[in-house]
């Protein structure tokens, strides 16, 4: 589910370029990806600051080991968004964590379901992202812009059955966000440094 | 019956999503509802969907802070030093391109036909041309290109670029405009913004020396370094331009970036004003003898406030001559952005606010001349 215009060429230049040490392709992939980072590190942790410290880190992370990344594994725009991940969840939990330990706030059982709750959601946030196009065209028009499904079929020009099958299964993709064993689970793929 | 109710399974089934989102009709709500009674399959799918709907969320339209780009590009370098640096003087250009283009990413396809005025100043005169954003984000690529042939890289203007007489930037800019049939759309977005990334791709080779080719701007030629800042600068001011026709806010360059923009353009002022002089648009040199080059001469001094701002000393008479305080006239004191707004042509020089004492023709010259660096 790579996005347009992101073949995986793109991704393997990449590398090859940040291996090499060119600052100029550190800004390229900032362009690229720092507003899909920066979205689901505040998805994870719901405060401005702290996603963008995690951004902060998450390109540090991938400037310093560039060959971390390996294209076979899949698209870099996954390494990303599993990365972002894993950071922002270690930190969410090891700022619950020392909150418990000074204040005596919360229980490991609360602060486990709030990890497991931002995971999801990030997750949720990832999968959206990535939907293909006319199932997240049918989400948004039935979901954001209150649409029935019969609207939505005539909005998009499809037969009312086709809506109905492309929101089910929109919906279907969607609630695998909540499949995983772990909550630090990373989406997709694994293997993020 | 039996296969009746095979049928109501599977339509009821399709159902299930429309029903989770609460977009199908009361009747087949209920429909849906008794029918998840008895079938636990579909019971079982019904929960996820619904669970699923409570991930569905608003993308919070978030506006990255412009300002972390630095912050994080910086802190990467510090951690690992590049092999292969952005040339400082490229940094501008890099990060006024970013900021434009965090400003285009937000915009609906009708701000992208909202009207921009284009103004400078030619000759004694304000002047003006009517465009869209989109139009000016063409106009940015046609200029840019100017730098990207320069160092070898493909014209935007293709063909076109190459038949206009002298490639100056308004010669290239209608150039362009007319050679597509169609007004220009927010499709231009991605050819400026990847030729915005080849320059800074490509420059990163020249090294941090002055070392690459001059760019020809058709009037005047300009090092790579300059060209780069004053393409920073341009990107800057129509962003503003942009900014202003829809609305949004904009703030100036990091400090550092607006310094070297404000010195480019006193560093280019004694030839403008020789240029004028020649034109008979200044008043003639007072020095008794001609001044030799690289010796001191009469000079103005500007001081430019604020953040970014310094103090330049122009030498008045020749172009050659070194500005020095001994031999100083006169002193303008400006702001930062209005000196850049004078200079690019969006305030009148007899408009700007600005203190001055001393010799007031050297003053007038040096402000006419600071409005004739405009240009399209």
């Amino acid at each position: 589910m790579a996005k347009k215009g992101a073949p995986p060429h793109w991704d393997r230049r990449m590398r090859q370029r940040l291996v090499r040490g060119e600052a100029a392709a550190l800004g390229e992939l900032y362009d690229r990806f720092a507003s899909l980072v920066h979205g689901l590190a505040h998805r994870v942790l719901g405060d401005e600051r702290a996603a963008d410290r995690i951004t902060r880190e998450v390109f540090a992370h991938v400037w310093e080991h560039p060959d971390a990344y390996d294209p076979r594994q899949g698209p870099l725009r996954s390494w990303m968004a599993s990365l972002t991940h894993r950071i922002a969840v270690q930190r969410l939990r090891s700022t619950g964590t020392a909150a418990q330990a000074r204040d005596g706030q919360g229980s490991p059982e609360a602060l486990e379901l709030r990890v497991r709750r931002a995971s999801a959601a990030a997750r949720a946030d990832y999968i959206v992202h990535s939907l293909p196009a006319p199932l997240r065209a049918a989400l948004e028009l039935a979901y954001f812009q209150r649409r029935d499904y019969r609207q939505t079929a005539a909005d998009l020009g499809i037969p009312e059955d086709e809506a109905r099958r492309r929101l089910r299964l929109g919906l279907q993709l969607l609630s695998t966000a909540h499949d995983t064993d772990s909550p630090g689970t990373p989406p997709g793929h694994g293997g993020a440094a | 019956m039996k296969g009746r109710s095979v049928v109501e399974h599977h339509v009821l089934k399709s159902l299930l999503g429309a029903w989770a989102l609460a977009a199908c009709t009361q009747e087949e709500a209920v429909a849906v509802e008794e029918h998840l009674g008895g079938c636990g399959d579909c019971a079982e799918e019904a929960l996820r969907l619904r669970e699923a709907v409570g991930l569905l969320h608003r993308p919070d339209s978030l506006d990255l802070d412009p300002g972390l780009r630095t912050h994080v590009l910086d802190g990467c370098l510090e951690r690992r030093p590049p092999r292969i640096p952005v040339p400082g003087w490229a940094a501008a250009y890099d990060a006024e391109t970013a900021r434009l283009d965090a400003l285009l990413r937000d915009m609906g396809d009708s701000e992208w036909h909202a009207p921009v005025r284009l103004r400078w100043f030619a000759g004694e005169d304000a002047t003006s041309r009517r465009t869209t954003v989109a139009g000016v984000i063409a106009h940015l690529l046609s200029v840019d290109g100017l730098v990207a042939v320069a160092l070898g890289l493909d014209d935007p203007l293709g063909d076109a670029g190459a038949r206009a007489d002298r490639p100056t930037p308004a010669a290239r800019t209608e150039a362009y405009w007319r050679a597509s049939h169609f007004p220009p759309t927010r499709s231009v977005r991605t050819p400026w913004r990847e030729q915005t990334h080849a320059l800074v791709r490509t420059v990163s080779f020249t090294g941090e020396g002055t070392g690459g080719p001059t760019v020809p701007y058709g009037d005047f030629e300009l090092p790579l370094p300059d060209a780069m800042l004053d393409r920073a600068f341009e990107c800057w001011v129509h962003a503003e331009d942009i900014a202003r026709a829809v609305d949004y806010p904009y703030g100036p360059p990091a400090p550092r970036h607006l310094h070297g923009m404000i010195d480019l353009a006193a560093r280019m002022l004694p030839g403008v004003l020789a240029a004028r002089r020649r034109a008979g648009l200044a008043s003639p040199a007072r020095a008794r003898h001609l001044v030799t080059a690289g010796e001191p001469g009469r000079s103005l001094r500007l001081e430019i406030e604020g953040q970014g701002g310094g103090q330049w000393l122009i030498p008045l008479d020749s172009p050659g001559a070194v500005g020095s305080a001994e031999h100083e006239v006169a002193h303008v004191v400006l702001d930062g952005p209005e000196f850049c707004r004078l200079a690019a042509g969006h305030v009148a020089p007899r408009e700007a606010v600005a203190g001055q004492v001393g010799d007031r023709e050297a003053i007038r010259d040096v402000l006419y001349a600071a409005a004739s660096l405009s240009r399209m």
